[in-house]
């Protein structure tokens, strides 16, 4: 769902990341000399969750990446954006995607003992889909049927249990939507539709402070502010068995600090270099350095009900992109680590396709100059960029406006927020002045998330009310394909026609920058910018 | 004295009464809404943010939660908090400590080696190391903290690795101590310039000649006369600095990974915890009333001239 | 907070004051009958003090800078060239060219930055201690002269202050404005600053108000404000003074250490603290980004500071 992330809103962290699920991944060898030991404990730098650790709960960085550990959902998907399957041996949808068949892996268990079956599944969606157990996340369940029975607008819930969800016998239950999705099977990657047991239903607040999941790790503690602590699970049936001990996840304030002690081997591995240290972290790491790819994109979006973007050409937002000089940003201010953007799908996920933004997005000072002109200019002749000031935004908007400034003779400077609250606040409020930042990664591996979630009209990520009509028609179009390839094929053709409509200048994709200690090995990260726990080894002592 | 002490604690209630109200319409007048924010940059469920806000009593008028939160406060009880519900207590109980050792290894700091440089600089003064001290004193007080921070821990942690970049272990004094030093750096060029024109004043008074006169020995004079009446504005300043040691070390606490009250509090800003925000002010007037009284019960013992009544 | 130079100066400079006043009190008594002065007296001690000298031909020569960048570099602060200079070196023998201090990440010309960031930094220092010290002397003098409910209400009002985190005053009154201007900036320190002054003012008074001079002025029949503006002023502001020139040094560090939270100036507002907090990024490969303008800002803090340490001096027959 249609979040816009913006790398911070997890208090002070830079993670840049809701989530998804973090297993499966790909193996490569590192040269990693002496021993391995199995039961080596993993350090990773994380932040204090913001809620009870519930998976119907939690959707910001810290809270997930434990979520994660401790839970297997039905389904995840690998590097080409492919489903696989995990505690679900199949998921299949009708003709129309309307109702969708799971069917679980026999004889898997909780940590506790108890059996994951259907009803493990049906009951805690029930359970988190009534508002009166306060569960965050609970609209993910919108596209199921009777869910406004359980969950009105207003008010208490008027029944117990969605009518979408049967079970059907203890590892098969069905799921009936309110309209067909090809592409619901990704929805299902998502934390909300992992499974719980009777027991966290029962008493969630405890639940909530040692939490009892199905996945590869166990919980064992969790001292506030400081550490989460798992431990390996040995009865882990499924693909991803840990291949250590266990994971201490250690609560970190800033970024720089939890870089400074990654340097000095003090924590194994963080989830994203700060800004700061994007020069030095591969001198810092040598091979131990983490550059992966990640599917996220940022871009400088329009506030369409400003005064400045009212009634402007769409000449003029396609000379300001090709204003932008993003190969030497990149390559200064980010020191090669983000890769300039092509388009408004991130790389990575299926229907990504390079190049929907053409000419418009490569740099071209002559014609950005003659398109501002023949566009009529800019109301005012300057535009500003609203951002976080708590995040190191401050770089590059100083970089975009300066080439802006220069290759156009818009006046641009930048907008900053003091934090991401009052950012969200004047963004929720339509205040914005001029044009206002924004960074999207992956809910899902699906083109559509980044299309019709972000850019069709009156949606909740559509913070700059953008409106186009050809657009919305052709994502509108693209929902009721049959096949999910069928799907992502129409959502290239919507996005083709963003080229016209220009509802955001692409800046560009990001890449997971990381890296890890000397004391392990098989340190990798996954698309949604979530580490690969579970393969990491840790060296004898 | 009893009576003087009496008359300060119930001044101590208006301030208190006035801190926490002034607080808490800054909290509220803030862009931002802590329940909206639990979802980020997702859509809010309106019937969830209207459940959160009656759970902790957000839709009341402003006036009526102050009066719910000082009436629980009565009790001991802090409130919870916005995210996560936790007893905001439990938050300030685990933050506190950790400041409290942070504070005192600063302000012994402060405390030694300022005076100590201050009374060295005072009875030399003119001399070298007078303005050595001086020069040193300047530059502490001319460099922001965090470029000060940020240094030490690149080169003491990163280049040198005799301290673990960040603190690991709060309860550990040794990886507190550069915190600390960063931290009480800049009150210790104040104590130590305090002290030295304070004893740079006082060398000159009547009783010290008649103390030379008298015959005394050089380190009996500096100890008992001139220093005992030097010190006066000294722990005037180190008795306020308590307070702001404890919650103003939002950088230091920050570069190093301090889960202290600093942290705690810019925390709850970034996040609109008002609860925790107001929590946590409250318990620092107190302390710093507290040791305002204790300075002020101090002039006494230092000063016998001065008599409360 | 030392973290914070919120109230750093505050309890030195109180007790400072302390001495300073009961110095220009007893001048004040000297002064009668005699034509010398305590301003007299101190400009003549000041004149000859190195100190005072080297820091008020610093201090012109600032102002000179943020009143006129113009006359010291031809170069654009504000735009730069990314692709020819990121992050140059400086060429510290092309003297007062544009490359003398090296380019920052964005490729603009440091040494220019440095020049121009000049005004809002000393603009910040200065326009804070006005702001304080006309209103924190204002209440620190009703406080003083009056007494009982006045002074209550005022010393509580101070304590309440105390009490508010730098942090969550400096965001309030930030964000109460949707441009960051210099004037908010000000106005956000101001806030949080002004108990200082007002302590200090209080302190004064009362010393002063109790003097001889006051006494035969009110037997006289003078009227309040007669005596408030004609004879306790004058001789309370030494202290103030002393206090204002120091704590002027210390805002400048404050407007740095706002900064570095993000509470700084807007973007296109060129300030050494700006500056520096942004260069805190490049504190490993590029020191230099770091180095020139915290070294400009300590160079006027430290003018600044000086001139108050002369000019307590030379206010205080004590250390004479």
């Amino acid at each position: 769902m249609r979040g816009a992330k913006s790398a911070k809103w997890v208090a002070i962290a830079g993670v840049v990341a809701l989530t998804a699920t973090a297993c499966g991944g790909g193996d490569s060898d590192n040269k990693g000399s002496g021993k391995v030991d199995p039961k080596g404990i993993v350090s990773y730098a994380n932040g204090e969750p913001q809620n009870p650790l519930q998976p119907s709960n939690t959707m910001e960085a810290y809270g997930s990446v434990v979520i994660d550990s401790l839970f297997t959902g039905l389904v995840h998907y690998d590097k080409q954006g492919d489903i696989t399957y995990e505690n679900a041996e199949s998921v299949t949808p009708d003709k129309a995607n309307k109702v969708w068949t799971v069917k679980l892996k026999p004889g898997w268990k909780f940590h506790n003992g108890e059996a994951v079956t259907a009803k493990s599944y049906v009951d805690a969606w029930n359970w988190a889909a009534d508002p009166a157990n306060g569960q965050q996340n609970s609209s993910w369940y919108r596209d199921i049927t009777g869910y406004e029975d359980v969950h009105p607008a207003k008010g208490k819930a008027k029944k117990k249990a969605m009518s979408g969800l049967k079970v059907v016998d203890e590892n098969t239950f069905t799921i009936t939507l309110n309209h067909g999705i090809p592409y619901y099977a990704y929805k299902l990657v998502y934390a909300p539709f992992y499974p719980m047991p009777s027991a966290a239903l029962k008493d969630p607040k405890k639940y909530g402070e040692a939490p009892v999941g199905n996945g590869p790790y166990k919980f064992k503690s969790w001292d506030h502010k400081k550490s989460i602590q798992v431990t390996a699970w040995s009865a882990y049936k499924g693909n991803n068995k840990p291949k250590n001990g266990g994971i201490n996840f250690k609560a970190y304030t800033t970024p720089q600090a939890a870089y400074n002690d990654l340097r000095s081997n003090n924590v194994d591995s963080m989830p994203q270099i700060p800004d700061s240290e994007l020069a030095n972290y591969k001198q810092d790491f040598g091979d131990r350095a983490i550059t992966s790819d990640y599917s996220a994109i940022n871009t400088v979006n329009p506030a369409w009900y400003s005064k400045t973007f009212k009634d402007i050409d769409i000449k003029v937002i396609q000379g300001l992109s090709m204003a932008i000089d993003r190969d030497t940003i990149v390559k200064t201010t980010f020191s090669g680590t983000r890769e300039p953007a092509t388009g408004w799908v991130a790389k990575g996920v299926k229907g990504y396709k390079a190049g929907a933004c053409g000419e418009f997005c490569e740099f071209n000072p002559k014609k950005a100059k003659q398109f501002v002109e023949d566009g009529g200019g800019v109301p005012g002749n300057k535009i500003s960029i609203q951002y976080n000031a708590d995040q190191p935004h401050k770089g590059w908007v100083t970089a975009v406006c300066n080439d802006i400034q220069k290759n156009t003779g818009v006046k641009c400077v930048g907008d900053p927020k003091t934090d991401f609250q009052a950012d969200t606040e004047v963004r929720d409020k339509r205040q914005v002045k001029a044009m206002y930042r924004s960074g999207w990664v992956l809910d899902y591996p699906f083109n559509g998330n980044f299309l019709a979630d972000l850019y069709g009209t009156g949606v909740d990520g559509n913070w700059g009310e953008f409106s186009d009509k050809k657009f919305d028609a052709l994502t509108k179009k693209a929902d009721t394909a049959k096949t999910i390839d069928e799907s992502a094929e129409l959502y290239q053709k919507a996005e083709q026609q963003l080229k016209t409509s220009f509802p955001g200048i692409p800046l560009w994709y990001n890449k997971v920058t990381s890296g890890y200690s000397t004391n392990v090995k098989n340190m990798e990260f996954d698309q949604a910018g979530d580490p690969v726990l579970t393969d990491v080894e840790v060296f004898e002592k | 004295m009893g009576r003087y002490v009496a008359r300060r604690l119930l001044q101590m209630i208006p301030v208190f009464i006035g801190t926490t109200l002034l607080i808490f319409i800054m909290v509220n007048v803030l862009p931002g809404d802590p329940v909206r924010a639990l979802w980020g940059d997702k859509p809010p469920d309106p019937a969830q943010v209207a459940q959160i806000r009656h759970d902790r009593g957000l839709d009341l008028p402003l006036w009526q939660q102050y009066l719910h939160y000082m009436g629980g406060l009565l009790q001991g009880d802090f409130g919870n908090t916005i995210a996560g519900n936790r007893p905001v207590l439990d938050e300030i109980t685990q933050a506190f400590p950790v400041s409290m050792r942070l504070a005192s290894m600063a302000w012994t700091f402060e405390l030694i080696v300022g005076i100590s440089l201050g009374v060295l600089a005072g009875i030399r003064r003119g001399r070298f190391v007078d303005n050595t001290v001086t020069l040193f004193t300047l530059l502490v007080i001319s460099v922001p903290i965090f470029v000060v921070g940020l240094l030490c821990q690149l080169f003491f942690g990163n280049e040198l690795g005799w301290i673990t970049p960040t603190v690991q272990d709060s309860e550990d004094m040794g990886q507190l101590l550069v915190p600390a030093l960063v931290l009480g750096m800049v009150g210790l060029a104040y104590v130590a310039r305090l002290t030295r024109t304070s004893i740079a004043e006082n060398r000159q008074a009547d009783y010290m000649r008649t103390a030379v006169a008298k015959g005394l020995p050089r380190q009996r004079i500096v100890t008992r006369h001139l220093l005992r009446n030097s010190l006066i504005p000294v722990v005037t300043y180190l008795g306020t600095d308590v307070g702001t040691l404890m919650g103003g070390a939002v950088i230091t606490e920050g570069i190093f990974n301090v889960t202290g009250v600093g942290n705690l509090l810019f925390q709850a800003l970034a996040r609109r915890e008002g609860a925790v925000i107001v929590g946590v002010v409250t318990v620092l007037v107190l302390v710093y009333l507290a040791a305002s009284l204790i300075v002020d019960l101090l002039y006494a013992v230092l000063d016998p001239r001065i008599r409360y009544a | 907070m030392p973290d914070l130079t919120k109230t750093s100066t505050t309890d030195e400079t109180a007790a400072a004051q302390d001495e300073v006043v009961a110095g220009s009190a007893v001048s004040a008594h000297a002064s009668t009958g005699k034509p010398r002065s305590l301003w007299g007296d101190a400009w003549r001690e000041l004149r000859r003090n190195p100190l005072f000298v080297i820091s008020s031909v610093l201090i012109l020569l600032l102002l000179l800078v943020a009143a006129f960048p113009g006359l010291f570099t031809g170069a654009d602060p504000s735009t730069g060239d990314q692709a020819k200079h990121f992050l140059g070196k400086p060429e510290l023998s092309h003297v007062f060219q544009a490359d003398w201090f090296g380019y920052d990440r964005t490729g603009r010309s440091i040494y220019s930055r440095v020049v121009h960031g000049a005004r809002n930094s000393i603009l910040v220092g200065l326009g804070v201690t006005l702001l304080v010290t006309l209103f924190g002397g204002l209440c620190g003098m009703l406080a003083g002269y009056f007494g009982g409910f006045w002074d209550s209400l005022i010393s509580r009002l101070i304590d309440v202050f105390f009490g508010i985190p730098f942090l969550l005053g400096a965001m309030v009154v930030l964000n109460a404005f949707t441009d960051r201007t210099v004037w908010v900036v000000m106005g956000a320190l101001a806030f949080l600053g002004w108990t200082q002054i007002a302590r200090v003012m209080r302190g004064a008074v009362i010393t002063t108000k109790h003097a001889d001079y006051v006494m035969a002025a009110r037997a006289l029949g003078a009227g309040t404000k007669r005596i408030l503006f004609r004879h306790i002023l004058p001789n309370a502001v030494a202290p103030v003074i002393v206090v204002a020139t120091i704590s002027l040094g210390t805002y400048i560090v404050a407007e740095s250490t706002l900064s570095y939270l993000g509470l700084g100036l807007a973007d296109d507002a060129i300030s050494w603290g700006g500056d520096i907090s942004t260069a805190t990024q490049d504190i490993r490969n590029n020191p230099h980004t770091l180095f020139f303008p915290a070294g400009m800002l300590s160079i006027t803090v430290l003018a600044f500071i000086m001139m108050g340490d002369a000019v307590r001096e030379a206010l205080d027959p004590k250390l004479r």
